[in-house]
């Protein structure tokens, strides 16, 4: 049994905030120049040009690279063997998201009531998902999610004899339903499987994923190869402005389900798809 | 093609301006997004002044992130202005005549458009940091409890923006890609 103190858990969560919001992943940064490079309309090739300078300047002056510095998606992988002390988890990783947003100067996004709106003022809560894995380490990842793509996002429940075809023009049907909306170029999480909620949940672990990596399952590298080449075939481009870049990854992410369903969920994100992770 | 234009957007500048026009925009504007446009809608209803003079205005659909020491503001992006489509009409009945946001219009904002010779400008999303280094002045002007929500006016110089949808109604989300795609597949 190893003890943790949640404050280092506050710690962490304050870094990665400010770090996930300032400094985009390699992996980002890399499919957006191989992209630039494959455009040739002039509208496309300036809104890249313009998307690789902003990503620069955030990091070389340290600023947000979107305003919009998101809800704080907060993943914590728990080892079994972890003992967390000196106070309540939930609170201290709020405590991290109140300091980060803060200190960073990044834009307090959240509402108390999803109704009756009104800014929490400090962007808590933290949307935070835990899983419990094996060993004595705790794995953080903030993945700051923007709501100009989370609100294109969407999910169907498939019947089986639907089959792959029908999750294939669900994804196209998505993207192009999203069409300028999310700030393409995007980047696209595809959750199948498992239920209602946890097709949801794998759409959007499926954004934190490096979009330089495949699915292991070489049916779903395949197929994430696939709809990605058919998404940059709908001609929406960067911006929506028209031209070959209208996503720059697609991640699939699958689980078991049950006999009489196919659940599908899918999570658009934009070209500022950020996530940060640290090991404690 | 490429423009510099300085406001105010008169109805006689707006005609020259056609989708798919780079623009480099300079003079003040003014930043409003949901809640903003919520509350100026409601004020015009009950016949009550507007916190700015709508007269030509141009309105940036924004929250930026607070300013760091030294930044005149944080990284100012533009917003989705598809939650916009609601108030837009009436803003624009009032004398507003530029909007810079990203994303789709409504008919009835396009509508509204052609009617009062509207622009709709695109800013690039998710470029706030390099679009906060155009704004060279910004001053708060109401609402402040709305916090990133507040409604701003701002000086901007040379803000590069492309024409989505002109005056006219022509839009570029539409020709731009179906241009891309007769291209390609010429």
């Amino acid at each position: 049994m190893r003890e943790i103190n949640v404050s280092n858990v506050t710690d962490v969560v304050e870094k990665l905030c400010i770090d996930a919001n300032t400094h985009l992943p390699e992996d980002v940064k890399c499919a957006i120049k191989n992209c630039r490079a494959c455009e040739d309309g002039e509208i496309a090739k300036g809104v890249l040009d313009n998307i690789i300078e902003n990503f620069e300047i955030a990091d070389n002056e340290n600023v947000p690279i979107c305003q919009d510095t998101g809800m704080a998606c907060v993943f914590l992988e728990i080892g079994q063997d972890v003992h967390f002390v000196g106070g309540d988890l939930t609170d201290a990783i709020n405590e991290g998201v109140r300091r980060g947003y803060d200190k960073g100067y990044l834009r307090k996004s959240v509402v108390k009531d999803p109704v009756r709106r009104g800014n929490t003022g400090d962007n808590t809560p933290a949307m935070i998902y835990t899983e419990i894995v094996p060993g004595e380490n705790v794995k953080i990842t903030v993945g700051p999610k923007g709501f100009g793509s989370e609100n294109m996002s969407a999910i169907r429940m498939f019947k089986p004899s639907h089959g792959i075809e029908g999750i294939k023009d669900f994804i196209i049907e998505t993207v192009e339903t999203a069409g300028p909306n999310p700030c393409p170029p995007m980047v696209v999480g595809v959750g199948i499987g498992g239920t209602f909620d946890k097709a949801a949940l794998l759409a959007k672990k499926a954004l934190m994923r490096p979009i330089d990596s495949e699915n292991p399952d070489p049916y779903y590298a395949d197929l994430e190869k696939e709809m990605l080449e058919k998404i940059n075939e709908l001609g929406i481009g960067p911006q929506g402005f028209g031209g070959r870049t209208t996503a720059i990854g697609l991640n699939i992410e699958t689980l078991p389900t049950h006999i009489a369903g196919m659940p599908c969920a899918i999570n658009i994100n934009c070209h500022v798809t950020r996530h940060k992770s640290e090991v404690i | 093609m490429e423009k510099h234009i300085t406001l105010p957007l008169t109805e006689e500048l707006a005609k020259t301006l056609h989708a798919g026009d780079t623009v480099y925009l300079t003079g003040t504007i003014y930043t409003s997004r949901d809640a903003g446009h919520k509350r100026m809608c409601e004020a015009l209803a009950k016949g009550e002044p507007l916190p700015m003079d709508p007269t030509d205005a141009t309105i940036y659909y924004v929250g930026p992130t607070p300013a760091k020491p030294g930044q005149v503001i944080g990284s100012a992006g533009p917003t989705t202005s598809g939650r916009m489509d609601a108030y837009a009409p009436t803003m624009m009945s009032v004398g507003a005549r530029g909007m810079i946001g990203k994303g789709a219009r409504l008919p009835e904002v396009i509508e509204a458009m052609k009617k009062y010779n509207g622009v709709y400008f695109g800013a690039i999303g998710g470029a706030g940091a390099l679009l906060a280094k155009c704004i060279k002045k910004c001053e708060l002007i109401a609402y402040e409890d709305l916090g990133a929500e507040a409604l701003r006016k701002l000086y901007v110089e040379d803000m590069p923006l492309v024409v989505i949808i002109d005056s006219e109604g022509k839009n570029l989300y539409e020709d731009g890609r179906a241009a891309y795609l007769a291209q390609r597949n010429k």
